[in-house]
């Protein structure tokens, strides 16, 4: 038999019995429903956590440190590389040099240091951290109050949450109701604070260590020298940012941030200062570490591997994607494995009632065979029954999957909303799910066919048509 | 319609030839013996009339003609097909082209209008729709029924149902129609009307004909042959002169 042709009578014999067949297409739609629900809050997920890695500005951009500092110990290139003790200082003509490398729209030191704020004047010790103005974009000032660094070097500051609410000597007890940004802001925004600090000055006072008195050679090392001054800055408060530095890497790991430029020409004493007193010139600082902003995030792993080539350490948020990449699959195997597990059940609901259609159409496959049906026509109808069984349930489950994730969408955003807290898009339905779902469902259906259609296929026409 | 010459000439070629047809199957611990060593020859164009009590084995030899079932032992050869050896698909193939079948329950699909039943041979002989449709409007247009085309089975009076299953058993212009008591279900005066369609199908269109009944009045007005069976055995056979086209009403009594 041709293909219409079967379709055609496939579709008519479900037609026959509309109750029964609804309810197993039915049957398989749940199931197509579930999988498609729990695929696609896998797939929003993910999209969720990529588009948070994306916004916050980390998705395109490289950490470099050298190789002396000792972070990421123990990794393979750490144990197999160069002496990091012979590695190159990160500094400068360094920061120049990836500057131009190819896709690398900026490089900026990350400028981290812990300083006295003085606020109404009660001292509070905390951790500050420079931004550059493209940081503006970052999502993780979509919850801010206030407004951005008006420019580069403003004295302005973004103070954390936490941060105010220590300021304001706020700090809630473990469980209560956590304050709104919102509240926090109303007091703070305008004030004034008091930074004290510590400025790495010129290197006027001489060397008062009696190096030479020990008989080493006057090198170079010896012009390394430096002078510290006690200075104190003004700093006006402009934003608090409503995010948890904790879940943060790189330079939004702090509680107060100041404008790049600003916090570069305050020539705050850096560790690394000390560390490198030895081999750097007195006249340029080491960076304990820079950012590299990628063009496209496409990128980034060839600037990567030219950095590193550099003789720097590295580390971006692909290397830990990768990971998060991982775990995503892990996630998808599960929500995959119990979605199907409703399309198993309904599968063999497909092999129930193709069973019940040959015994109550027993008569009628005699009839065909009698008036010159073959075996594979009788069969090849009831596989198009069972697939079209597959494709419809398939079609309505996609559906059915869709309008479920977008009821509990909204009521989690409904109840995000109650907490205060920004509405996500956590679910999506891909184009490839939708594809793969009734596939999937005519798979399955296919495959619960072949019980029947081969028991319908060897019916003997005689048997069949020996009674009424 | 077929001409003369050619009708004669198909006369005497051999339609059917058993030899030695055995069917047999189990029932529990015993062993039915349906059709028990029967030989016969059925020249091309012949009106046979298979005759006996229930349980003779007259329809049991009917499905075995028909492909539908397979012999025990012996053979039954259909226009020099040896349907033992044909494999399920041929067999499917052979009544799909060869046969055309009529029964005493109609078997129409009862999902399916008069004019899909009627073309479903053709959907499985994989005709092109159009030429479907021309050719099942014909046959139903020969039995009179084109008036009832879109009709469902079960709209359908007896007489009509049968009409409708013999214009399904001509679509695919087969050499050979087998009737398995066409007219067991119906009235006298509509089971007239059929066996002169079968006359009539056998006279004009050159078919061989085999009719399954336990009338034997039936038998004797339309058949050229009466065979007799008992028991899976043939007990006679016997020449008869049918009677003149069925202008009379005298037998055919349901």
């Amino acid at each position: 038999m041709k293909f219409p042709d079967l379709t055609e009578l496939a579709l008519r014999n479900l037609r026959e019995s509309m109750l029964r067949n609804s309810l197993t297409t039915m049957g398989i739609s749940v199931g197509v429903a579930s999988l498609v629900a729990m695929l696609s809050l896998g797939t929003g997920l993910q999209q969720l956590f990529s588009r948070r890695l994306e916004k916050s500005g980390l998705f395109d951009t490289i950490f470099v440190t050298s190789r002396r500092e000792m972070r990421g110990m123990g990794r393979a290139e750490e144990r197999n590389g160069p002496n990091p003790g012979e590695s190159r200082l990160l500094d400068e003509p360094a920061r120049l040099e990836m500057q131009s490398l190819a896709n690398v729209s900026e490089v900026y030191p990350d400028i981290r240091f812990s300083t006295e704020l003085r606020f109404e004047d009660k001292p509070h010790l905390t951790m500050l951290s420079a931004m550059p103005s493209s940081a503006r974009s970052n999502d993780a000032f979509d919850g801010m109050q206030g407004r951005f660094f008006s420019s580069d070097d403003a004295a302005e500051v973004i103070l954390q949450k936490a941060f105010a609410e220590e300021l304001l000597g706020k700090t809630p007890p473990l469980g209560a109701p956590e304050p709104s940004v919102a509240d926090l802001a109303k007091p703070l925004l305008g004030k004034e604070l008091i930074m004290h600090y510590a400025q790495r000055g010129a290197a006027t006072p001489p060397p008062t260590l009696g190096i030479d008195a020990a008989g080493n050679k006057d090198t170079d090392v010896a012009g390394a020298s430096y002078s510290v001054i006690s200075r104190e800055q003004r700093l006006t408060i402009v934003g608090i940012s409503d995010l948890d530095p904790e879940s943060m890497r790189g330079p939004l790991r702090a509680r107060v941030f100041l404008p790049l430029k600003f916090a570069e020409n305050l020539h705050v004493v850096q560790l690394t200062d000390l560390r490198e007193i030895t081999r750097a010139p007195n006249s340029q600082p080491a960076y304990s570490s820079v950012s590299v902003r990628v063009k496209d995030p496409s990128k980034i792993q060839g600037v990567e591997d030219a950095i590193k080539q550099m003789g720097f350490h590295t580390f971006s948020i692909l290397d830990a994607s990768h990971s998060l990449q991982q775990v995503f699959r892990v996630l998808y195997a599960f929500l995959g494995i119990f979605g199907s597990l409703a399309l198993a059940v309904a599968s063999i609901g497909i092999v129930n009632t193709l069973v019940m259609a040959i015994l109550e159409r027993r008569r009628e496959i005699g009839i065909m065979k009698a008036i010159g049906a073959s075996d594979s026509d009788v069969r090849k109808l009831f596989f198009a029954e069972a697939g079209a069984m597959g494709i419809l349930g398939g079609i309505v489950g996609v559906l059915l999957g869709w309008a479920i994730g977008q009821i509990i969408n909204f009521g989690t955003n409904v109840w995000l909303k109650s907490q205060s807290i920004p509405p996500e898009h956590f679910w999506a339905v891909p184009l490839w799910l939708v594809v793969f779902a009734i596939g999937f469902a005519f798979l399955v259906s296919l495959f619960s066919g072949l019980y029947p259609a081969g028991r319908a296929a060897r019916l003997d026409p005689v048997q069949a048509l020996r009674y009424e | 319609m077929t001409s003369a010459p050619v009708i004669a000439a198909e006369r005497f070629t051999t339609a059917i030839r058993s030899e030695n047809l055995c069917r047999h199957y189990r029932m529990g611990e015993t062993l039915i013996r349906a059709v028990d060593g029967v030989s016969l020859d059925v020249p091309s164009g012949e009106f046979v009339a298979l005759l006996g009590s229930s349980g003779s084995g007259k329809s049991s030899i009917l499905n075995l003609i028909a492909g539908l079932d397979r012999p025990t032992s012996g053979s039954v050869i259909v226009q020099d097909r040896d349907l033992a050896k044909l494999s399920r698909e041929e067999l499917a193939k052979y009544r799909l082209h060869v046969v055309g079948m009529v029964f005493q329950s109609f078997n129409l699909i009862p999902s399916m209008t008069l004019a899909e039943n009627v073309e479903l041979p053709l959907r499985f002989a994989e005709v092109e729709r159009g030429r479907r449709e021309s050719l099942a409007r014909e046959a139903l247009e020969r039995v009179g029924l084109k008036a009832r085309m879109s009709h469902r089975p079960s709209e359908l009076s007896g007489g009509e149902q049968q009409r409708a299953a013999l214009a399904r058993a001509l679509i695919n212009r087969p050499k050979l129609l087998l009737a398995d008591e066409p007219t067991g279900n119906l009235d006298s005066h509509t089971g007239t009307e059929i066996m002169e369609m079968l006359r009539a199908f056998n006279q004009e269109l050159g078919m061989t004909v085999v009719m399954v009944t336990h009338e034997r009045v039936l038998a004797e007005r339309y058949a050229q042959r009466m065979i007799f069976l008992a028991d899976g055995k043939l007990i006679d056979d016997r020449p008869n002169s049918p009677s003149a086209f069925g202008s009379s009403r005298l037998g055919g009594q349901s």
